[in-house]
This record gives structure tokens, C-alpha cells and sequence, in this order.
């Protein structure tokens, strides 16, 4: 399959496919297509006949299906990975953001000697081969990275992608035996998914007060709910703050978090590193208040406020309800 | 116990980075700073020598770069490692992901330590990979964002943050494992540990010291080519405000949310 691209869609315990492996296997097909090949998906665990051959759907021609092999960790599926690439001779392995995205195609570099990019936002084919774009320096450059020999693996970005529905329909399911390197049974999933602290809804939020940790500590989060009760809003958090038991996981946003684009963003005490912006970046407005004049969120927001926000929320959120009567 | 600790030396924050547009290489002349990612490596890598779950003989601080690089491993001594091993050599300039992570895992292996353990990511790129990449080369089971770590009978119960929720693995040593910076609140080194700090062993290696083939290094070796730097797209700068008179910085907010109807 010279020039095929080989996806790894991960699910969830439900058997839900994520997001942003069906973006990848859409960006994979349109890929493929213009290399004049095809793309490809592989599942691990238990997945049914149908659900396998839906991510036809989104243009998989073929999804390799190994049983055996268990979801969640990234040196099992790295062995599957090698072998259905060894196999059949794909050109390149992509993946969506993600945690398991980046271990797993980070194995997949060391074992199969390939070249990897990450942080991708944009692939283009170029004379036959895939260039991979990606920013670098807290985005203030862009490198286009090119593939030295095969395979090329490809980590993209969270959200990088989005998920097409441009296929034909069924994919063609094939089963695939994996014979697991020893040191892929080393590591063993206790307990998968462990949701902590209150389940709160921030995705249907049109108003999103987001706190970092520059709130200081767990009892400054009332500064943002006052404040986002006067907006009307909800109360989101980065993931340093979830970490360290500020605020509970489901309101978190970035890599390993929710995907959010609300009418107005209000940042509290956040620095705007990567990993959070790739989660709120498509926010209608953001406005940033941070006491760090360097914060990275100040190169991507509408409007900053350099100040201290413990002095700035409470006004605010006084001078909100004033005019709201 | 040995405990290897993989540290990088990084541009410093406040120093505006850049790529060499002739080398298109990362401009390293500013660096100056251990990768703050890693000092919570050295962090944990202390907590389970004081922990008494497992006795830990050595702590050493590995890393690989130019001479200025020793920098970095004297921070990494002063923040508690015995010892350290400095993999340096021409060859390795230029090295991508996939060229570093193998010359990392030889000098590792020269090493045979119970656990590896490094930041989940350096300030000035190669995010998140390197730790995977090493432990598929040392044949060792990995896992990256760990947040929390404990250390019993040979093995380690990890936490972290995945794509659902947070796992809980189960981790036989020797292994790899990348720390996220809410594992620990790194110490600060005592002055004594700092002027200690030159005094400690640094052993200096060279490629062919712990036998890897040039072939696998430095630009030859590199699996992925640069092919071109190019600025972002153009985003309209935001307005900024400094909060000079509270009064007056709430009143322009209000201001500029009313516009938006957001009020």
C-alpha cells in the first residue's frame, strides 16, 4: 500500500469512536486520495462488525481489527500498529491529538525507525509525499517538516482535523493477530477513565469563565463563579488547576480536556499555554486578565488586562451586575 | 534502586527564541536554563529515596548536548542526583526526535538503571515523545503525564490524565516514565547543594563511548528534514490594557462587552 495512511481511531469504553481520530481518518482519505492511495483505520479490543466498518464512513477503505489487543495504553497498540504497517506496507501512520496519540507514535518512531512530527496542524501533499506542518515557539513560527524514508508518522494537534463524513460507507473489516512484545504486558490499566469531583456541563455554556492558577488557591475560584453568575455564564478550568484538586475534571479544557468555542471567553489567571488554547482557541472573543505581561495568552486574546485579578474580578463582577440592574 | 533522571537544558523563558533561518535549527545561543519540566522528574526521583518504599542507591542526571549543557546537569545535582553523565559529541548535532531518543537510550542503557524518569515536555519543543521513544529502544514499559507515583514491591502505581478521564496504571520496573509538573512542588536547591554542585561526579561520554552508530545520529540518522520556517498567519493583535486604576480598567471592559452584546 505505497503511499497509504494507516489511522489509529481510539474509543472510548462505550465503543464510541473520539472526535479527533475520525477527523484524522477524514484527513487521511483526502491525503491518500491525492497520493493516489488509500486510507486505512485500526481498532483495538472488542469492537463490533458494524461499528468497525462505520469509520468507512468517514473514508477508512479498510479497518484492521485487533481483538486481542486492549485500549487504553500505547505499547500494545504501538506492536499493532508495526505489524499491520510492516505487513502491508503503509507509507504512513497519522494520529489525532491526544495523550495516547503522541506515546503510541512516539513508539512507533523508535521501533520502526520513522520519522515523527507532532503539534501538526496541516499536512499537504507534495510531489507524491506528505509535508507536515507544525507550529513551533508558542506558535510564533511554523516549520514545514518533510519525511526521510518510510514510514512518516504524524501526531497532530487536538482538533487539528475535522471529522468528514465523505466516505463511501462500510469499511472492509479484517481481523488482525498481534503478537505482543514482552514489554507491552509491563503496564497494566487498574482503572480506565475515573471521572473526579462534580460532573458540571461547560460545553453548551454561550459564556465561559476559565481559572488558571493564577487564582492562587481552590477558594479564588469563587471569584470566577460570582463572576460568571453575573455574566450568566459557567466556570471552566486549565488542567493544572484540576491537577491539583481545585476544581473538578469535568470542567477542564485543553489536550486532555473539553473542546470549547463560547460566545466570550474570559481567562482568569491563565497563562495560555498550548495544551489549554488548543481547547478554547475558537472562542468567539477571549478576554484575558493575567498579572503576566509575557502570558502567551495575551498574543491570542481580544483584549488583555495586565493586572491582578483579585482586584479587578469582584469590580467587575460588581460593575456587571450594576448595569445588568 | 537506580534512578536515571533525563534533563535538557532550555532556551531561559524571558529569552526570545528563535529558529536559525540558515541551519533552521533552534537558535540555542540564549540557553541558559535546566528545562523546568524536568526539575519535577528530579523532584519525584527524591521523593521515593525519602519515601522508604524502595531503597534507591543512586540518583544520576543524564543528559546529552553541547559543552554549555553541563549547566544543566549542575542544576540537576544542586536539585539532589549523585552523579552525573554528560553524552556529548559533534555527531549528535542536528539529531531529530527519532535520532535523539536512541542515542538517549544508549546512553541509558550504558547506565541499566530501575527508572528512568523526565518531564513530560521541554519548553522548547519536542513535546511529550522523547520518554516513548526511549522506552521502546530500552524495551521497557512507558507511560507520559504521570501526575502521581508510588513505589512498592518492583512496581509502580501510576496516575494520570487520559483522553476520558484519569487512568490508573500498573507498571513493572524497570521502566520509563514522563512526569507532568502536578506530580510535586520541586524544592529549591540549598546554597550548600549548589557551590556542592561542580564538585560531584560528571562523567562525559562521546558517541562511540556507549556504541551508537553514527549512521543513527546527528542529521545522517534524522528521519524528518526542516523544509521550511515561515511566519504564522496573520492574527489581528488584540487590545491591551494595563490595570493602572481598577475603576477605570473595569469600566473599559464593561465597555468592550457591551459592545459585543455580551452583557
Amino acid at each position: 500500500m505505497a503511499g497509504g495512511i494507516l489511522v489509529y481511531a481510539l474509543h472510548d469504553d462505550e465503543g464510541n469512536f473520539n472526535k479527533n481520530s475520525l477527523g484524522a481518518i477524514s484527513e487521511a482519505a483526502k491525503l491518500a486520495g491525492e497520493l493516489g492511495s488509500e486510507a486505512a483505520a485500526l481498532v483495538v479490543g472488542d469492537v463490533a462488525d458494524d461499528a468497525a466498518a462505520s469509520l468507512g464512513t468517514y473514508g477508512a477503505k479498510k479497518v484492521y481489527r485487533a481483538k486481542s489487543v486492549p485500549e487504553g495504553l500505547a505499547q500494545p497498540i504501538v506492536d499493532a500498529m508495526a505489524k499491520v504497517i510492516g505487513d502491508e506496507g503503509y507509507s504512513y501512520a497519522l494520529f489525532g491529538g491526544g495523550l495516547l496519540g503522541f506515546e503510541i507514535g512516539a513508539g512507533l518512531t523508535a521501533r520502526l525507525e520513522g520519522g515523527v512530527t507532532m503539534e501538526v496542524t496541516a499536512v499537504r501533499a507534495d510531489d507524491g509525499k506528505l509535508v507536515a506542518e507544525r507550529p513551533v515557539l508558542q506558535d510564533s513560527a511554523i516549520v514545514d517538516v518533510g519525511y526521510v524514508g518510510e514510514p512518516g508518522i504524524i501526531i497532530s494537534r487536538l482538533n487539528a482535523f475535522d471529522a468528514n463524513e465523505s466516505g463511501d460507507g462500510s469499511a472492509e473489516v479484517v481481523d488482525v493477530e498481534v503478537e505482543q512484545s514482552e514489554w507491552s504486558g509491563k503496564a497494566r490499566m487498574v482503572k480506565r477513565g475515573e471521572q473526579r469531583g462534580d460532573d458540571v456541563n461547560i460545553e453548551d455554556a454561550d459564556i465561559l469563565v476559565g481559572g488558571g492558577r493564577g487564582l492562587g488557591e481552590a477558594d479564588n475560584f469563587k471569584l470566577a463563579e460570582e463572576l460568571a453568575e453575573s455574566l450568566g455564564g459557567a466556570v471552566a478550568a486549565t488542567r493544572a488547576v484540576v491537577d491539583a484538586g481545585w476544581y473538578p475534571y469535568a470542567a477542564q479544557i485543553g489536550q486532555t480536556g473539553k473542546t470549547v468555542a463560547p460566545k466570550l471567553y474570559l481567562a482568569a489567571g491563565i497563562s495560555g499555554a498550548i495544551q489549554h488554547k488548543v481547547g478554547m482557541q475558537s472562542s468567539e472573543n477571549i478576554l484575558a486578565v493575567n498579572k503576566d505581561p509575557n502570558a502567551p495568552i495575551f498574543e491570542f486574546c481580544d483584549l488583555g488586562v495586565v493586572g491582578d485579578l483579585h482586584k479587578i474580578l469582584p469590580k467587575l463582577t460588581e460593575a456587571i451586575k450594576a448595569k445588568k440592574g | 534502586m537506580k534512578i536515571c533522571c533525563l534533563v535538557k537544558e532550555v532556551p531561559d523563558a524571558a529569552v526570545q527564541k528563535r529558529i536559525d533561518p540558515n541551519t533552521k535549527r533552534l537558535d540555542r545561543s540564549g540557553e541558559k536554563n535546566l528545562n523546568p519540566f524536568d526539575t519535577h522528574g528530579i523532584e519525584a526521583a527524591m521523593q521515593i529515596r525519602e519515601g522508604g518504599n524502595a531503597d534507591v542507591d543512586e540518583i544520576v542526571a543524564v543528559t546529552m548536548g553541547p559543552d554549555s549543557a553541563v549547566r544543566a546537569l549542575h542544576k540537576a545535582v544542586a536539585l539532589g542526583a549523585d552523579r552525573s553523565v554528560h553524552l556529548t559529541d559533534g555527531a549528535l548535532e542536528g539529531s531529530d526526535v527519532c535520532a535523539t531518543g536512541y542515542a538517549l537510550a544508549k546512553v541509558l542503557e550504558s547506565e541499566s538503571p530501575d527508572l528512568v524518569l523526565l518531564g513530560q515536555q521541554s519548553d522548547d519543543g519536542e513535546c511529550y515523545t522523547i520518554g516513548a521513544v526511549v522506552a521502546d529502544h530500552l524495551k521497557m514499559p512507558s507511560l507520559t503525564q504521570v501526575i502521581k507515583m508510588d513505589v512498592a514491591d518492583g512496581k509502580l502505581t501510576c496516575e494520570r490524565q487520559a483522553e476520558y478521564g484519569y487512568d490508573t496504571v500498573e507498571v513493572d520496573l524497570p521502566a520509563v516514565i514522563s512526569v507532568g509538573d502536578a506530580i510535586n512542588e520541586p524544592r529549591y536547591p540549598s546554597l550548600k547543594a549548589i557551590m556542592g554542585a561542580k564538585k560531584k561526579p560528571l562523567d562525559t561520554k562521546g558517541a562511540g563511548d556507549v556504541g551508537i552508530e553514527s549512521g543513527n545520529v546527528g542529521e545522517e540518522g534524522s528521519k524528518t528534514q526542516v523544509l521550511e520556517i515561515k511566519p504564522p498567519p496573520e492574527k489581528q493583535a488584540g487590545e491591551i490594557i494595563e490595570d493602572e486604576d481598577t475603576a477605570e480598567t473595569v469600566e473599559k471592559i464593561v465597555a468592550w462587552l457591551d459592545e459585543r452584546k455580551l452583557i
